[in-house]
């Protein structure tokens, strides 16, 4: 008995929603563009949405198409937190938490709402009213947690300090949670294991480590973050090369033959002003097209390639936005893939 | 150029404003207040008042607690042939009184489309308080649903989804969310419909007549007093006034988290916003 269960057929207007996943009682986080079907997934999943298909909780059926079986919304035991939360704004934050069951105070506590228990949601911070959303959507202790997109409604100044407090109150929660985001940063910090949707169905299941380490296709290899870079790729020696359109070669110690792309992550990257008399990596020259500081490191995109590196190292390069700059990668740090179709 | 056109544009305003309001004053200043007042205290204003508050308060009541419901059905809901069912609605908006009345009498009257029956069983409905009743219902109704429709259709969807996520049965999501959140809405639809139906006039007269105690509403009354004693006509022409003036202020007051949703939606051909 699989605490949730479900596979599902749900026909959207360009393709149809093809997903089987079981999730235990861990925090699983489906990652996909927008469009990809996911909040309709979680929708039919709660039963606001007709599907096809089975979704089985514990042992009980709450979908079986072919039994006839689909209960409505109100009798399947799910908490869903949606997008932009939904709070009630007619009602205090304490009626928000009651509304399920009564009784929230332990909650309110819990959640550290007791002093906004009597204010109206239009009151409250982002970060406040998605506490709010959670406590609401726990308090009748439902067997299933869904989550629509919880940081998306967030500035970017609060997203961090919310994302951590959520995954702190996600794993306290303790129960089968389904959390559907298009970032891949986000799912990967709030789930044990995070799948990629795209067209409406499951293209790689796996944690986040190894959704990094080993990414099924160039797709969800740049959700994770990656750079991609398309071009020829051909044997040479003991590597292989591969030729991009601008003509320069990479070199990667992975097999490919034909169309392929290379797989490098920022992190991977570093940069200097000329190139760097060693043979044993990559070197791209470009124009810097961006710097944006990220905490304590920098994010530079040179020209077809971003790059991560630390503030000081960007202070000692002197690098500024127009000025040019070489990105240099390793070899063995450079992963091929075959070009998706 | 412009200035002259800027002066041009507020004279028209002024013109218009003083077409409105002066005639509404000259209801007060033709005869003095002390013999308006005096004009109340006659039989047939008092019985006139008597007979338009217990019409309008009952069929008021029953378009509340029919019209309410009803709306939210149809203005949750997304089916064939919806657009044609709100034309429908609205169809009676576009009728003149006159028409209205023919058309209860014929449908309720002794010969009417019900009438026979109703007859047989001993109900005989025209010419009685019954029918002034189902006459300011039949003008309220197209009024307060089209904008109770309208105000439902403004409730936002997810939230009622996250009150069903809540275990909350059609009747709680009802009754805790959708109602609290059109109230804005659906009580300025009541408050226009109310105020409509206080005014009836054609419809009433044709399908109820006019028999002061029994059927003669105030807009009756002013007709039938016209040319009997003036002084009564304009006291309840002041009467009137003077509950319009309480109504405008009444919808002022409503609730803050609708209020987007209020008057306009009497004017704004209504369109599902989900």
């Amino acid at each position: 008995m699989d605490p949730l269960h479900f596979s599902l057929d749900i026909p959207l207007r360009e393709f149809a929603l093809d997903v089987e996943l079981t999730v235990g009682r861990e925090v699983v986080a489906l990652v996909g563009p927008s469009g990809a079907g996911k909040t309709t997934l979680l929708r039919a999943i709660a039963g606001l949405q007709p599907a096809f298909g089975r979704i089985s909780v514990e042992g009980d059926d709450w979908l079986d198409s072919a039994r006839g079986i689909d209960l409505p919304a109100e009798q399947r035991s799910v908490g869903l937190v949606f997008q932009e939360y939904a709070l009630f704004p007619h009602l205090t934050v304490r009626k928000n938490v009651e509304f399920g069951r009564k009784g929230g105070a332990a909650l309110l506590e819990r959640f550290g709402l007791a002093t906004l228990a009597d204010a109206k949601p239009r009151e409250l911070s982002g970060g406040e009213r998605q506490r709010v959303a959670l406590a609401r959507a726990l308090a009748p202790d439902p067997a299933v947690l869904l989550l629509d997109e919880p940081l998306s409604a967030l500035d970017a100044h609060t997203r961090g300090e919310v994302r951590a407090e959520l995954q702190q109150l996600l794993r306290e929660a303790d129960r089968p949670t389904l959390v559907v985001t298009h970032d891949f940063e986000d799912a990967a910090t709030l789930a044990t294991q995070v799948g990629v949707v795209v067209q409406g169905r499951l293209r790689q299941l796996g944690t986040p480590a190894e959704l990094v380490a080993s990414p099924a296709d160039p797709f969800v290899a740049s959700l994770t973050g990656a750079n991609v870079l398309r071009g020829r790729a051909r044997r040479a020696q003991e590597l292989t090369e591969l030729e991009l359109p601008t003509g320069e070669l990479i070199r990667s110690t992975d097999p490919a033959e034909g169309d392929a792309v290379a797989i490098v992550y920022p992190w991977e990257v570093t940069l200097s002003r000329t190139p760097p008399d060693d043979s044993a990596q990559n070197h791209i020259a470009g124009v810097v097209a961006s710097l944006v500081p990220v905490g304590n490191r920098v994010r530079a995109r040179v020209g077809p390639l971003t790059a991560e590196i630390t503030t000081d190292s960007s202070e000692r390069l002197g690098l500024q936005v127009g000025g040019t700059a070489v990105a240099s990668f390793k070899a063995t740090a450079t992963r091929l893939l075959p070009e998706a179709r | 150029m412009k200035h002259a056109f800027t002066v041009t544009a507020v004279a028209a305003a002024t013109l218009a404003l003083a077409f409105l309001v002066v005639p509404v004053v000259a209801l007060f200043l033709r005869v003095p207040p002390r013999d308006l007042i005096h004009a109340l205290g006659t039989s047939a204003a008092q019985d006139a008042l008597v007979v338009s508050l217990k019409t309008s308060a009952i069929a008021h009541a029953a378009v509340l607690l029919v019209g309410t419901p009803a709306a939210y059905a149809i203005g949750r809901r997304r089916f064939r042939g919806r657009a044609l069912l709100l034309s429908l609605i609205e169809l009676p908006l576009v009728l003149p009184p006159a028409v209205a009345g023919i058309a209860l009498l014929v449908t309720f009257g002794r010969l009417g489309l019900l009438g026979g029956t109703m007859s047989a069983l001993g109900i005989d409905i025209a010419f009685t308080q019954v029918a002034v009743i189902l006459a300011v219902a039949f003008v309220e109704t197209p009024l307060y649903l089209r904008a109770a429709i309208a105000s439902f259709e403004g409730v936002d969807g997810t939230l009622l989804d996250a009150a069903r996520t809540l275990r909350a049965r059609p009747f709680r999501v009802f009754a805790r969310v959708a109602l609290p959140l059109a109230a804005g809405g659906l009580g300025a639809a009541s408050a226009l419909a109310l105020a409509r139906g206080l005014g009836e006039f054609g419809a009433t007269l044709l399908f109820a007549g006019s028999l002061q105690g029994v059927t003669q509403t105030l807009p009756l009354a002013v007709y039938a007093q016209f040319e009997l004693n003036l002084d009564t006509a304009l006291a309840i022409g002041a009467e009137f006034v003077v509950f319009g003036a309480v109504l405008l202020l009444a919808l002022k007051l409503i609730p803050g988290w609708t209020r987007s949703i209020s008057l306009w939606t009497f004017r704004s051909a209504s369109s599902p916003s989900t």
